[in-house]
């Protein structure tokens, strides 16, 4: 286990600290560092050769010197795992923070994670209801999926994340799903934020949370959601959970990834993040999904900030280039008051079209969706003519979209955070909102669905 | 110096040995455990290898061992059917050797070593044969025919060859000269299968997406990318070039994507129905599937792999098809390969050499006359993803300098759900020229004219629109308003397509024509009614117009459609009687 104690530093560089002169050292050893004052911090290692030996230390590298000890501890990164974490919280480098005592270990398991063969995967098709209709409707959130918020600093991307995990269920099912929270840099008050709904609603004792906080260290967030999605994996695929993991902000992460390229003079890619970092996100992100033979499952709801609410910027765009799709929050909408504030136009749920239909939702479901997202789209783009032209150069269509794309963002859009409405209300208020158009010019609708639901012919 | 040494140094995926004799793309055998890896670098008595699997655990002083062998791929009957990693490792076996999570240190063998196949002689004792020559037949799937053929660079006199059941590794023939003939062979997957010459692409690969086959057309034996940005319809795309083109065998590499898709694809493929042949999908197609999750250094190599398995059946004188989601993740896995070499970095961090990896890559593609004689072809198709959707990068540029077809997908059309959302102002194909003739001889003699006619009125439109928008389309004339309604029946009607319908996911060739020919029917009788006094409402209105439309839905549109356009004529020129 456990070897001798060097003290051959050489450098220290950022997060990173080089030295020399080692026992052989394994690629991804994890070490500790005992600092002249007795302060232990641990660390990780990144290259390893007969000459030098690189480590990223988690907790910074404020106050190594050279006379501090290094110890190689003869093995990766695991996690002691067990049925005992649920109901605990620990803190970004899995040790506990609730006072309670350390997690007794079934087994440990390293945290970086194998990929899962993907001819083991089952394809995820079970419809999740999750109260919320813009998301019910048009992006369909599908167990197994990896579903990110795409929001922006100062939105309620928060609140919308706490209300799917209190709503999410299988429709006519009591199975439930247990959380896995994972906060990376997020502030004190947000971390308080969630932890109390949890609390409140109860879903806290059903819950594992791993918290790295603002002011914690900030190259520990590279573990923290490895040790969520660790935690995650042997409760869905050893104990047969249905685990929601839900992870923010990754934007923090990406920034942690950052630094540590930056200190290794790495080239750096877009905007100075790595250019692994593709790989290292989908690392994460490819941890949702389905087992077949396994009862469990792991569906992950990512929340990321677009710095400057901009879409192409390298943190959405490449976890965009690897989730299931995405739920896109909109300041302009937020500013109108809206909540919850989801644009539907970007936003897309990719596996929608594989739990939607007759059997799981409705079958009007596809058409509806279509025709409201159709509908809306067309609204919104005349709001721009409309300001160039005025009201009176629109034809009467024109007319009937533009006020549905108000009617749209006001009764069907905007709902409360504890109005948790069932699919068939959902569509049932489509029905009512899309009858303010014409039916000729609902071309998306299919006859025999205008016959059955429109609430002229229900009536 | 030893065929094996010791580690000096791990950096991720790029593991440094000492003290043993190499030369480049030598495969290595690493560690303790034997993780499997090829030397792409030599420095003095150091050789830098890259480690197709994950490195976490290994330590500097264990052993290297060198195989003295190139990357290679086993090639022979059992390749169909088969879902392989970057590095031609069954993924059904892996699940049966470790389970469900893929854990390193594996070996396995390509397909059934032990598996008996009739072999079916072509050749007899006496021929005087060469490499690439066919020699005799193995019926490896339903649908398809694998030729044994003789190794390219070995060549002679036939001494002896024998018909009957044989696994892959017993001698089917031996020559005067003692040589022995398997049916395996191993080709390395860095070097092109040699053929005796490349002809110019002559025929369309059909791929029953109209927009393709109808103005952006693809050869058999082109390259096609596919740019577009996350969401906008690349996988879908390519997966429907998979399951619907008339390519013989399709290889499908799933670089660096998603699991999920790869497991709807072997979902899926079985049940689907090859419209070539009637038989399941699954029986033309070869897999690789290297997630975004699976190690880097063998998803670099698995674009290789997939190239020289489909230059395997080309050589058989199949017209192969190989898709490529998403060529990006194999230039950045290049790019981090690189980045832990210290090499000089080009643009955005990429090698020197990525443009000229791209090259290589894509000429790989082509039409032959194979050494045996026959004449195949490989056909590419890239998908590239751009960050930000933005295709000044690097791979877009590098691509785009290479292949003749440019399959631009669009955000905006994609938001709009307009699918596919291949933009058809700025996408391209230069193959039209050398495809024409095919398409009079066999489809219709006006083919080329009309596409242009079609191309056309969409050029007009795009200009049109900016009109449009800034006085609303009421303020058009009348013509201009025809035209606007005809390019939008274009585009509603020709160019969407569903990639998941039932019945219009996929078109015959035959029916694009006559759909374009209907959208233009209805031009020439809008405006004949037009003349005469009939208002272009009414026009519009007439209901056979909506049924001609909305019948691409139905199985039965190819018989019915040049009725249902002699319709439309005439309810449009009764419109002229109504006024
Ligand atoms: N031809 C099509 N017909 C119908 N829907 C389509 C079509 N093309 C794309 N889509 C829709 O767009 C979604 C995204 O498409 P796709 O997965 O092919 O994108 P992509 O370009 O491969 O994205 P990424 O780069 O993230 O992998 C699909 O899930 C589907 O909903
Ligand atoms: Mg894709």
């Amino acid at each position: 286990m456990a070897g001798k104690e060097y003290r051959t530093i050489t450098d220290v560089k950022g997060p990173l600290v080089f030295l020399e002169k080692t026992e052989p050292v394994a690629f991804g050893e994890i070490v500790t560092l005992k600092l002249s004052n007795g302060t232990i911090k641990n660390g990780q290692v990144l290259d390893t050769s007969d000459d030098l030996v690189v480590v990223q230390v988690f907790e910074g590298t404020a106050k190594v010197d050279r006379n501090t000890g290094v110890t190689f501890m003869g093995d990766v990164f695991k996690l002691p795992v067990s049925t005992d974490l649920v109901g605990r919280i620990l803190d970004g480098a899995g040790r506990p923070r609730d006072g309670g005592p350390e997690i007794v270990a079934e087994e440990k398991a390293d945290i970086i994670g194998e990929a899962i063969n993907p001819f083991s995967r089952k394809s995820p098709h079970d419809f999740i209801q999750t109260g919320i209709s813009a998301i019910d409707c048009c992006t369909t959130l599908v167990r197994g999926q990896k579903l990110p918020i795409f929001s922006a600093s100062g939105l309620p991307h928060n609140d919308i994340a706490l209300q799917i995990a209190r709503q999410a269920k299988l429709k006519d099912s009591d199975e439930e799903f247990i959380v896995v929270f994972c906060a990376m840099g997020i502030t004190a008050e947000e971390y308080n934020y969630f932890r109390s709904d949890l609390e409140r609603t109860g879903a806290l004792e059903n819950a594992v949370l791993f918290v790295n906080l603002a002011d914690d260290p900030a190259v520990e967030r590279i573990i923290t959601p490895r040790l969520a999605l660790t935690a995650a994996e042997y409760l869905a695929f050893e104990k047969d959970y249905h685990v929601l993991v839900i992870y923010t902000d990754m934007t923090n992460y990406c920034d942690a990834l950052r630094q540590i390229g930056a200190a290794r003079e790495e080239v750096p890619g877009r905007r100075g993040y790595p250019g692994y970092m593709y790989t290292d996100l989908a690392m994460l992100y490819e941890r949702a999904g389905i087992i077949k033979g396994k009862k469990g499952s792991i569906t992950q709801f990512p929340i990321l900030t677009m710095p400057g609410d901009d879409i192409t910027h390298p943190i959405p765009d490449l976890s965009g280039y690897i989730t299931e799709g995405q739920i896109v929050i909109s300041r302009e909408l937020y500013q109108q008051g809206i909540y919850p504030p989801i644009n539907v136009l970007p936003s897309l749920s990719r596996l929608m079209g594989s739990c939607i239909g007759a059997k799981t939702t409705r079958e009007d479901h596809k058409s509806v969706s279509d025709q409201m997202y159709a509908a809306y789209a067309q609204g919104r783009e005349l709001r721009g003519l409309v300001a160039i032209v005025g009201e009176d150069a629109l034809n009467e269509r024109d007319k009937q979209l533009l006020d549905f794309s108000g009617v749209f963002e006001d009764k069907f859009l905007r709902q409360g955070q504890d109005e948790d409405r069932s699919i068939d209300d959902t569509l049932d208020l489509c029905w009512d909102l899309m009858s303010s158009i014409s039916t000729k010019y609902l071309v998306r609708l299919d006859q025999k669905w205008i016959e059955k639901y429109h609430p002229d012919n229900r009536a | 110096m030893a065929n094996e040494g010791k580690i000096y140094r791990i950096s991720g995926p790029v593991v440094t040995a000492i003290g043993m004799e190499a030369s480049m793309y030598d495969v290595v055998r690493v560690g303790d455990e034997g993780l499997m890896g090829e030397v792409i670098e030599l420095h003095g008595e150091k050789a830098v290898i890259q480690v197709y699997e994950d490195t976490s655990g290994i330590r500097p002083g264990e052993p290297v061992i060198n195989t003295k062998e190139t990357l290679s791929v086993a090639l022979g009957p059992g390749l169909l059917t088969q879902i392989y990693d970057g590095i031609q490792r069954p993924l059904p076996t892996l699940e049966a050797e470790m389970g469900y999570f893929i854990k390193r240190g594996l070996d396995a063998d390509a397909f059934d070593m032990e598996k008996k196949w009739t072999f079916n002689p072509v050749a007899s004792a006496g021929d005087a044969v060469q490499g690439g020559q066919v020699i005799g037949e193995v019926q490896e799937t339903e649908t398809i025919v694998h030729k044994i053929m003789i190794p390219p660079g070995v060549s002679g006199t036939i001494k002896s060859i024998e018909s009957g059941d044989f696994n892959v590794t017993e001698n089917i023939a031996v020559l005067e000269d003692g040589t022995e003939i398997q049916m395996l062979q191993k080709w390395p997957v860095r070097t092109p299968r040699p053929y005796t010459q490349k002809y110019a692409p002559d025929t369309p690969l059909i791929t029953g997406m109209r927009i393709l086959d109808f103005l952006f057309p693809l050869a058999k034996g082109g390259a096609a990318g596919i740019p577009g940005p996350f969401g906008s319809g690349k996988t879908v795309t390519q997966q429907s070039l998979a399951k619907f083109s008339d390519a013989q065998i399709v290889v499908y590499i799933g670089c660096g994507e998603r699991g999920n898709e790869m497991t709807e694809v072997l979902d899926e493929f079985p049940h689907l129905i090859d419209p070539n042949t009637g038989k399941p999908l699954m029986n033309r197609t070869v897999m690789i599937a290297n997630t975004s999750n699976m190690p880097v250094a063998a998803r670099e190599a698995s674009v290789y792999t997939g190239i020289t398995i489909a230059e395997y059946f080309r050589d058989m004188g199949y017209d192969v098809a190989l898709m490529a989601d998403s060529t990006s993740r194999w230039a950045e896995a290049m790019r981090e390969i690189s980045s832990r070499l210290e090499e000089m970095p080009g643009e955005e961090g990429y090698p020197a050499y990525l443009s000229s990896r791209i090259a290589e890559f894509y000429e790989r593609a082509g039409r032959v006359n194979s050494l045996g004689g026959d004449d195949g072809s490989v056909t590419v198709i890239g998908a590239v993803s751009p960050p930000g959707g933005d295709i000044s990068e690097p791979v877009s540029q590098g691509t785009l300098r290479i292949v003749k077809v440019f399959w631009g997908l669009d955000a905006g059309l994609a938001r709009q759900r307009h699918f596919p959302a291949i933009n058809w102002l700025n996408s391209y194909s230069l193959y039209p020229p050398s495809l024409n003739q095919w398409y009079r001889d066999n489809i219709a003699q006006d083919f080329p004219e009309i596409r242009t006619e079609i191309s056309t009125l969409l050029q007009i439109e795009s200009e049109l629109q900016e009109i449009v928008q800034l006085v609303g389309s009421d303020a058009l004339p009348v013509d201009q308003q025809l035209t606007l309604e005809v390019a939008r029946m274009i585009r509603e009607y020709f160019l969407q397509q569903n990639g998941f319908h039932d019945v219009d996911a996929s078109c015959e060739i035959n029916l694009v024509y006559k759909m374009a020919k209907a959208i233009l029917t209805f031009q020439t009788a809008a405006k004949a009614a037009m003349a005469a006094g009939a208002q272009l409402e009414d026009i519009t209105g007439v209901p056979s117009r909506s049924t001609l439309m909305r019948g691409k839905f139905e199985a039965s549109y190819v018989d019915d459609i040049e009725e249902m356009v002699a319709t439309m004529v005439k309810e449009i020129e009764a419109t002229v009687e109504d006024n």
